[in-house]
């Protein structure tokens, strides 16, 4: 018996190329005939070249309120990673863990209601 | 019946035997057969899951045009085959055969990558799911885990899309979705700890086998009521994640064109529309064996359940996506951290003190 991450590496490996074949074979049988207004980037029928010169900067620095959500999720994730090994071996712990983790939950859920309150979780 | 509801697991078994015979005769040292064997087998278990993935997610398409068809009083593709069942080889052929149009301005190798990464890691997540008895092809003890880990990579390949394209419909299309993705990945993963902590384990084997016998009562969805709002609060965030109405703003086609593949054309785009499918089925699969019970069931064969209990949540799936309207932007965020989290952490703690009453009427 192939151990079990023998497995998942093998999946890895097939996981990897089976997204290639497609590509190859449309590769044969696509037709290839590019010109210029095919190739522009799409801007709703306007030309991207008529664009002034910043209004082409595509690669733009994104607003600040977008990466709080970012620490959200870290702070977030990081409390699953330590609620997932308690959920396991809650049978044996018993009620101390129970109150162990609620208070570790009200510390988490006190940012969340610090981010509520200071408006971090509007979209804008 | 028999015959039916031990079919893979005896073919695996007779080609198993089958490869030890074959090389019986080459004389090797048995650990030395044995491995040889079990990576032959291990590669055909891996192709065969791999192979089946194409079809499953084409003949979901094809069940999704014809189910929101039914339910915008259409009639759906009905000219390729009875009831317009080879449209689906028309739909490969054509994305096969569409010329493959990159921008000028694009990064390259991003944009061309993006799609295969996105494929990587939902077609990953199959190797954990339990499809029938026995028939889980690797069964981790840490399955929840991985598979929790493997559902938030896509959002690598859909950012890199949006990035990639260079193009400013598909960057705003990634931004959202790489947002959107993270906000209900907190709540989806709260809500399977509830599940977890009812099971006491992060394997999905072991989690199916504990919800067995009762006729189906020791299902978690029926450990009430902390199992129905782990259930709700996993389904909304799922059908989130995945970026189906009514939470697709990452491609909200009335207003970004179509979000982060704008810019893709082809087998490209083909690979992003068969990612999606494949993710829905995933995440059903998921929620059918974290909450119903996996392949449990009577008379029928176990991995037939399980198709009938996943094809039944995609079809939820359907019919939230024929029925909503989509949603607004802040909506959407405000929705996920001031509605999703607080419940499934409230969840959490019920479930802490719900699991002692559980274990006394012998639910688990």
């Amino acid at each position: 018996m192939l151990d079990r991450y023998g497995l998942i590496g093998l999946f890895a490996i097939v996981a990897i190329i089976f997204p290639l074949i497609p590509l190859l074979l449309a590769r044969f049988l696509r037709p290839r005939k590019p010109n210029r207004s095919k190739m522009e980037t799409y801007e709703c029928g306007l030309e991207f070249e008529d664009f002034p010169v910043e209004a082409q900067q595509v690669w733009v620095q994104f607003r600040i309120q977008y990466y709080i959500f970012a620490l959200m999720f870290v702070v977030f994730d990081i409390e699953v990673v330590f609620l997932y090994p308690w959920a396991v071996a809650y049978n044996s712990l018993g009620l101390y863990a129970l109150v162990e983790m609620i208070i570790f939950l009200v510390i988490l859920v006190m940012a969340l209601a610090y981010a509520w309150r200071k408006g971090q979780l509007e979209w804008v | 019946m028999d015959i039916l509801n031990n079919l893979f697991p005896n073919i695996y078994n007779a080609l198993n035997d089958f490869f030890h015979g074959l090389l019986r005769g080459a004389n090797l040292r048995p650990d030395a057969e044995s491995f040889i064997v079990s990576l032959i087998m291990g590669l055909i278990v891996v192709v065969f899951l791999v192979a089946i993935s194409p079809f499953l997610m084409l003949s979901l398409t094809w069940v999704e045009r014809k189910v929101v068809a039914r339910i915008q009083n259409r009639l759906g593709p009905n000219r390729v085959g009875p009831w317009g069942i080879f449209q689906i080889f028309a739909d490969m052929i054509k994305m096969l055969t569409k010329e493959d149009i990159v921008p000028a301005n694009a990064d390259r190798w991003v944009h061309f990558l993006a799609p295969v990464v996105t494929m990587i890691p939902i077609t990953l997540i199959l190797a954990v799911i339990p499809w029938g008895r026995g028939m889980a092809p690797a069964d981790l003890n840490i399955g929840v885990l991985y598979v929790i880990a493997l559902s938030s990579l896509g959002t690598v390949g859909i950012f890199m899309a949006g990035w990639g394209s260079n193009n400013k419909f598909a960057l705003i299309g990634g931004m959202r979705a790489v947002a959107q993705i993270i906000s209900y990945e907190v709540p989806q993963v709260l809500a399977i700890v509830a599940i977890v902590l009812l099971a006491g384990s992060l394997s999905l084997v072991d989690i199916v086998k504990l919800q067995g016998g009762w006729a189906g009562f020791r299902w978690f969805l029926f450990a009430i009521p902390v199992g129905p709002i782990a259930f709700v609060v996993y389904m909304i965030s799922a059908i989130a994640e995945v970026n189906r109405t009514p939470f697709d703003l990452p491609e909200g086609e009335s207003e970004i064109v179509a979000g982060h593949h704008t810019e893709y054309s082809g087998m490209k785009w083909g690979l992003f529309y068969m990612a999606e499918y494949l993710n829905l089925f995933v995440v059903c699969a998921i929620a059918a064996t974290l909450f119903l019970g996996g392949w449990q069931g009577p008379l029928l064969p176990p991995w037939i359940w399980f198709f009938v209990k996943t094809l039944l949540l995609i079809l939820i799936a359907m019919w939230v996506r024929g029925t909503f309207p989509r949603i607004r932007m802040d909506q959407l965020m405000k929705f996920a951290w001031q509605v999703l989290v607080p419940v499934a952490l409230v969840n959490i703690v019920l479930t802490g003190l719900a699991l002692p009453i559980f274990k006394a009427i012998g639910l688990i």
